[in-house]
């Protein structure tokens, strides 16, 4: 495939484009962070994602969606990180439906309708440490009656309180550090023995702490193979990571955008600051890195589009790309911005503090890179 | 099978029938590489088979048309030939200045007969060519240069001075940024083809920092070039040589991947292991050479659509170059001691040293990494200023 975007893709970036900017611009995060909102987003502003096709874009036309790819998803992304427009997109319609989509048809069934008419949300219960590490996983599920029973801790979980429905990775057989042994489980909210504790984080996400003591869940609850969930977790994954690559790019052009024209327009020493070769160099060095960014996350979509075996190594390099290159580009902004940029009133800000975030989501750059090293051989 | 398909398919077997196995291994130094010229030196009967079988079908320049030269391929179908003799290991058959930067300048510029004259003896690697742009006072700065052709008539007589003439003292002709009109500086320069041969030009290697001479000072001694050797409109040279800077930098801004996508890490794993540091910078490499791989892919794409923005090569030979000095950079720190060695055999005769250190030109050749920088600047964001 071009590494460009063909017709079909570019309208839809325009419309993605034009949506963002006129129903979830930054001053509808404000407002939302500003009112100290429970959810950390807006149910109104989920629903008219339905009613522009958005959330069920990757599920498949048969099971109702658009049945598009990681190309069209990351369009979308991109937009809402150039907006700081907060939703459930990326957990629900990118990474909870990669999953689903490899789910028996009840489950199908039960949950894309939901999806589909922008009512569901999806929380995904993978973390259990600080840091992300999805072979640690020790949440345990015994099996039990006619199902299992569910025990042990989650975090940074997001919209976890506002979620219809949980992704539970747990450990039906085999240790902490074996890919072997874990399941899926769909864990409907309000289950018996769920508790949260929801945290507000730095760019007014809500992410919660779950405890799960010993939730009973039915044997079809089962997402895919029980002891097989590795697999089914690694689409998972890699699309939240490629998806969240995808939104980086979005939050650092964003970013990158207002600085320069901050450049261009801020006045000291009787000149725009943006003659000064010191300056220039950086921006140059910046829009290098946020290019090179954005055509690695492209090729790892277009390579999870096509099911390549090295879908897998792309997909590290583009999340550990992606968050270097946007961490610079807000790291450049604020400095760049000078004492405005410190200000809260100011926008770079919140791009700075959502590029934190979304580089921690999935794996960090250094876990990334640590693993692209690994497939690489050494 | 689609048409590209059963190209590749095509391509595939031409390949494997006409690539001689010797020619199917990697690259080891300039040694094995086929510069073509009236004085080329093969290295074995393989290298001169594969240059000529390549040359016969058009495959020593694929997207050129075949009236020049080249197959005719279309973008999509050299790409696939590129993709097929990667899979297949195979060389590059004929490597030129000619091919990179003269032709595409001719194909632009040149007059009909120029192109069918010069491009298929390109093509054919009969000629090899040096480029004659920057002079002792004229680096970055390269619109100030001297070298002065004074028009008599039916001709200009040349004198003055190139430095940083890539295999000058090799090559065959050269193409020459001379000032045909000392009142104005940009357009009071033309882009002249003459044989190295001619009376009056010669050249003096110089030896680099690698211990080798990849380039010359070469110097014109009132140098007879006829008036039909001119490339373009005369004193419109600056327009020729900065469309030839772009295909340049282009070239130079693959450099970054000698290695291509394959990590030169897995060979490493032993010292790796041991040092997490180090390991950690290879990964954090690997990410960028993936990514500098997919930007070029992508960028390449956005150019043959005419979606690239014109100065868009400037970046990719700003982040290639820079890449490239990093990777061995790595290379030194992983090879320890051993890649110290200057001229032992063990070293291959100090190959990682003399690489290493060939490669800070790479940042200095053909605008300066600093230079880039201020072309994306301005001409890309847009930033004020002179």
């Amino acid at each position: 495939m071009a590494m460009t975007l063909n017709d079909d893709q570019t309208m839809l970036r325009d419309s993605a484009r034009d949506f963002m900017a006129s129903e979830a611009p930054v001053t509808h995060f404000r407002k939302f962070r500003d009112m100290g909102c429970k959810d950390g987003f807006s149910h109104d502003l989920w629903k008219q994602f339905a009613e522009m096709g958005f959330t069920g874009i990757l599920i498949p036309e048969a099971d109702g969606g658009m049945g598009m790819g990681h190309i069209e998803a990351g369009i979308v992304l991109e937009e809402i990180g150039r907006n700081l427009s907060p939703s459930p997109f990326l957990s629900t319609s990118v990474a909870a439906v990669e999953a689903l989509k490899l789910a028996d048809k009840g489950m199908r069934e039960r949950w894309f309708p939901g999806i589909l008419a922008g009512e569901t949300v999806i929380g995904l219960a993978i973390d259990e440490g600080v840091k992300h590490r999805p072979e640690k996983i020790a949440c345990k599920a015994e099996r039990s009656g006619n199902g299992f029973k569910l025990s042990g801790h989650k975090q940074f979980v997001l919209q976890g309180t506002s979620s219809d429905m949980l992704i539970v990775a747990a450990r039906t057989a085999g240790a902490a550090g074996e890919t072997d042994g874990l399941t899926l489980f769909a864990v409907e909210k309000g289950a018996a023995g769920m508790s949260m504790e929801a945290a507000r984080l730095v760019d007014s996400a809500m992410a919660a702490h779950v405890t799960l003591d010993g939730i009973q869940v039915d044997a079809d609850a089962v997402i895919g193979e029980v002891d097989g969930g590795w697999s089914v977790l690694g689409k998972l994954l890699d699309a939240g990571r490629v998806g969240a690559a995808a939104e980086m790019v979005g939050v650092g052009s964003g970013a990158m955008d207002m600085t320069f024209e901050y450049l261009k327009t801020r006045k000291q020493f009787d000149r725009v600051i943006g003659e000064f070769q010191a300056l220039q160099h950086r921006a140059a060095h910046l829009y290098g890195e946020m290019e090179g960014a954005r055509s690695i996350v492209l090729k790892a979509q277009s390579l999870m589009d096509d099911g390549h075996a090295k879908a897998e190594l792309y997909v590290a390099a583009a999340k550990a790309k992606a968050g270097l290159a946007c961490n610079l580009a807000v790291r450049e902004g604020v400095q760049m911005h000078g004492g405005i940029g410190m200000t809260d009133e100011y926008d770079i800000g919140l791009y700075m503090k959502r590029d934190r975030s979304l580089n921690e989501f999935f794996g960090d750059a250094y876990y990334h890179a640590d693993r692209v090293a690994t497939m690489n051989g050494y | 099978m689609s048409e590209l398909e059963t190209f590749r398919a095509e391509a595939r077997a031409w390949l494997e029938e006409n690539c001689p196995p010797e020619m199917r291994t990697p690259v080891k130094g300039d040694e094995d590489v086929c510069w073509g010229g009236r004085n080329f030196k093969f290295q074995s009967e393989a290298q001169k088979l594969w240059m000529e079988r390549c040359a016969a079908k058009g495959y020593t320049v694929p997207d050129w048309p075949k009236a020049y030269g080249g197959a005719g391929l279309s973008p999509q179908e050299a790409k696939v030939l590129r993709q097929e003799m990667a899979k297949l290991g195979c060389r590059s058959p004929l490597n030129s200045f000619g091919i990179w930067m003269l032709g595409p300048a001719l194909l632009q510029f040149g007059t009909e007969e120029q192109k069918v004259h010069y491009l298929n003896q390109i093509a054919r690697g009969e000629i090899r060519w040096c480029q004659g742009y920057s002079e002792p006072g004229s680096g970055s700065d390269l619109v100030s240069m001297q070298t002065y052709g004074e028009d008599k008539g039916d001709h200009w007589v040349v004198n003055g001075q190139k430095i940083w003439t890539s295999y000058a003292d090799q090559a065959d002709w050269i193409f020459c940024l001379v000032r045909t009109d000392k009142t104005n500086k940009y357009q009071g320069i033309s882009f002249l083809l003459f044989d190295m041969e001619t009376p009056g030009v010669s050249t003096k290697p110089i030896k680099l920092i690698s211990g080798n001479s990849p380039f010359c000072e070469t110097f014109f001694d009132n140098v007879v070039v006829p008036k039909h050797q001119i490339v373009g409109e005369l004193n419109r040279g600056w327009d020729v040589a900065k469309y030839l800077l772009g295909h340049e930098r282009e070239m130079i801004s693959g450099m970054g991947g000698d290695g291509g996508v394959t990590s030169i890490g897995a060979a490493m794993k032993a010292v790796l292991a041991e040092e997490p540091v180090l390991r950690a910078q290879m990964a954090l490499f690997d990410v960028d050479n993936l990514t500098f791989r997919a930007h070029g892919e992508r960028f390449m794409d956005e150019w043959k659509t005419g979606k690239a923005h014109p100065a868009y090569s400037n970046l990719m030979k700003y982040v290639g170059t820079e890449l490239n000095k990093k990777r061995n950079e790595l290379v030194m720190s992983i090879g320890g001691s051993q890649a110290l060695e200057w001229e032992s055999e063990r070293s291959n005769g100090g190959s990682k040293a003399r690489n290493w250190l060939r490669t800070k030109a790479n940042s200095i050749e053909g605008g300066t990494s600093e230079v880039m920088l201020n072309v994306v600047s301005k001409r890309i964001l847009e930033m004020p200023g002179a």
